[in-house]
């Protein structure tokens, strides 16, 4: 495909910056902690779906507004993006912090929802079960953390960074942190209530995740029993790059047997 | 000038292979490195150097807080602070300072330091901080609330201790129906405030904004940052439209006085070097946390690939930048003297102790810096006055 197209959207007075590319039912995709740059996996996506990938508010090139205190306030948000964007039938698809956010969103109004897919999601705890700590590793113990394949990680370690990379990624995390830090990379509240949710939903991770360890994975299938999990082997948190081709097919065949 | 004795009571007896082994003496090096029976004596011996402060005639001891580390013993400053309420006379008494954004409740700072100002008779000095980067991993607390937390809790630690209560105090994060505080501070309308900083403009503007004047103290920082800090606050109080003196700024820094300059050298290297290379160390990220920093000063600090890091500091390096003022008494008074003229700091807080300096060399450190300069340079200052008049 010709690639993405980027521009703004306003919504509850955020210029939010979106690529979208394809065509389709819409998928709206929220990004991780890393952000929401375009990646090869979204170009597989939009040859069966209009891929929708904003970033944040308060990530990349979104506006930070003075509301955001919490995950909670971005499930607000998602749902007035919704329906700004006019989206219906849509599937959802998270990954870690994004997954976090889309089962709030969830949570609130499943109305125009097809399917929501958790990757490597955040939002729960599991007492015992120690997540990565993403702000005390280095930034280079982070990526060698964050992918199975060491080879992966020299990869992804030797690109270059430019200086607008670097002023995103400290954005990023300044607002990773805020809405993540305390209680880490969870909200009570949101573990009290996700057996709620009835929209038909796949839970992906990699068995080798050291951030949010697979462990999660099972937390995830308790709580929402109707869900499909699908862990993949050597893998670490981001099946999305490391798991590709099986990672699109999940998703696709999920969004397809849940069509209305 | 006014002299203060300032501790920060480290873990002198740590094994020195540890910082290097968890590469940090901070929130990750294991208490099993702590023994009770050398703390123990630690404390007590830590609490006779501030005390021989007050008979020596020093202007104020001072105290602070830092938690989970080998640098620092005082995650409670208010205990040590306490005990020199009692066993000192004359002295004031610096709490330099509670970290605010770490409480979730700041009335209990306000009672704490209310207590020690009525115990004292006024001569208590009340510091607020935000605490460094790692206090937020160690006390789970948010660093990207930092800022607020602290301008909310300031502002309710000040209505506690000025305004008539039972009052409601209606903030963001902190919300109380009830602020009524007993005791109210000994000081009217309350103890004076300093601000310790490693240098922040923000900071800056707010301390010396009319409203408050705060002390601004500028610590461990080579002589080009305490320049620069000082002569910002002196700026911003004149763009207030006042004229900000030596009692409006301060510097913390560790001195070392020997017999010669040869000898002080020679006594204080491996101790001064312990302290900046072994006490000090944490990787970036844990002094640096998200949010710590504004986004803008983050993206500064990493534009500039500043060596923030504390790594490899010998004593030749930080006797350079002016991170360590060592010699004989002559060079210090000289030195002291030239910094303040050329920056014009009023409050001098000379840390005596640090890192592995041993109660002896600390003993004759506070003795010599008393007798030889601060005595002679009071009574320059002194003569001077009096010629003036």
């Amino acid at each position: 495909m010709a690639g993405p197209t980027a521009g703004f959207e306003v919504v509850e007075g955020v210029r939010t910056h979106v690529l979208r590319g394809g065509d389709g039912p819409p998928l709206l995709f929220l990004h991780g902690a890393n952000g929401g740059r375009w990646l090869p996996f979204m170009d597989k996506l939009a040859e069966r779906f209009e891929v929708i990938a904003p970033e944040h508010p308060g990530f990349g090139r979104s506006d930070t507004p003075d509301w955001l205190d919490s995950v909670r306030d971005l499930g607000h948000f998602y749902q007035a993006f919704m329906e700004k964007l006019g989206l219906s039938d849509v599937t959802l698809v998270g990954t870690s912090l994004g997954g976090w956010i889309a089962a709030e969103t969830t949570l609130r109004n499943a109305a125009r929802l097809r399917a929501l897919v958790l990757v490597a999601a955040g939002g729960v705890r599991v007492k015992g079960v120690r997540k990565g700590d993403l702000f005390l590793w280095s930034q280079e113990e982070l990526t060698r953390n964050l992918v199975h394949d060491p080879a992966l990680a020299e990869r992804m370690l030797s690109a270059p960074v430019t200086e607008e990379d670097r002023n995103i990624g400290l954005k990023n995390r300044l607002m990773t942190a805020r809405l993540a830090w305390s209680p880490r990379l969870y909200d009570p509240e949101l573990e009290k209530w996700l057996h709620r949710i009835a929209t038909p939903t796949l839970v992906l991770w990699g068995r080798e995740d050291k951030l949010i360890p697979c462990a999660y994975a099972e937390r995830f299938r308790e709580m929402i029993p109707h869900a499909r999990v699908r862990v993949f082997d050597s893998c670490g948190h981001l099946p999305h790059v490391e798991k590709t081709d099986e990672y699109v097919s999940e998703i696709i065949a999920f969004s397809e047997g849940a069509r209305p | 000038m006014k002299f203060f004795l300032f501790h920060l009571m480290p873990y002198a007896d740590l094994d020195l292979s540890a910082p290097d082994k968890y590469n940090s003496s901070w929130v990750t090096l294991p208490n099993s490195y702590y023994d009770p029976k050398k703390g123990h004596l630690l404390y007590n011996r830590y609490l006779d150097e501030l005390e021989l402060g007050d008979e020596l005639g020093f202007d104020g001891v001072c105290v602070n807080e830092h938690h989970a580390n080998a640098y620092g013993m005082m995650p409670q400053p208010g205990v040590l602070a306490g005990a020199l309420a009692r066993r000192t006379k004359n002295v004031k008494i610096a709490l330099l300072g509670r970290a605010l954004p770490l409480v979730n409740n700041p009335i209990t700072i306000a009672e704490e330091f209310a207590i020690l100002d009525n115990i004292t008779g006024g001569r208590f000095i009340a510091g607020f901080v935000r605490g460094i980067g790692a206090e937020y991993f160690s006390w789970n607390a948010n660093p990207a609330f930092s800022h607020e937390r602290f301008m909310e809790a300031h502002d309710l630690i000040i209505q506690a201790w000025t305004r008539t209560g039972p009052f409601a105090f209606e903030g963001k994060h902190f919300n109380f129906d009830y602020v009524n505080l007993w005791p109210r501070p000994y000081q009217d309308p309350h103890p004076p405030i300093w601000i310790p900083s490693q240098g922040s403009t923000e900071t800056i503007e707010w301390a010396s904004h009319p409203d408050r004047r705060y002390t601004y103290l500028q610590t461990f920082s080579p002589l080009s940052a305490l320049q620069k800090y000082m002569k910002q606050y002196k700026d911003s109080a004149e763009s207030y439209g006042w004229e900000a003196g030596p009692a409006n700024l301060g510097w913390a820094t560790p001195i070392y006085v020997g017999e010669t300059d040869e000898i002080a050298y020679r006594e204080a290297k491996p101790h001064i070097e312990n302290f900046y290379q072994k006490f000090l160390k944490m990787p970036l990220e844990m002094l640096l946390p998200p949010g710590y920093l504004s986004l803008k000063s983050m993206q500064g600090v990493m534009a500039a690939k500043q060596q923030v890091a504390v790594g490899a500091r010998d004593i030749d390096a930080v006797m350079a930048s002016g991170m360590f003022l060592c010699g004989s008494p002559k060079t210090i008074r000289d030195q002291l003297k030239r910094h303040q003229q050329e920056i014009g700091f009023g409050q001098v807080l000379s840390m005596l102790q640090f890192g592995t300096l041993p109660a002896d060399l600390t003993r004759k450190n506070i003795e010599l810096y008393a007798r030889e300069v601060i005595a002679p340079l009071r009574a320059e200052e002194q003569a001077a006055r009096a010629a003036a008049e």
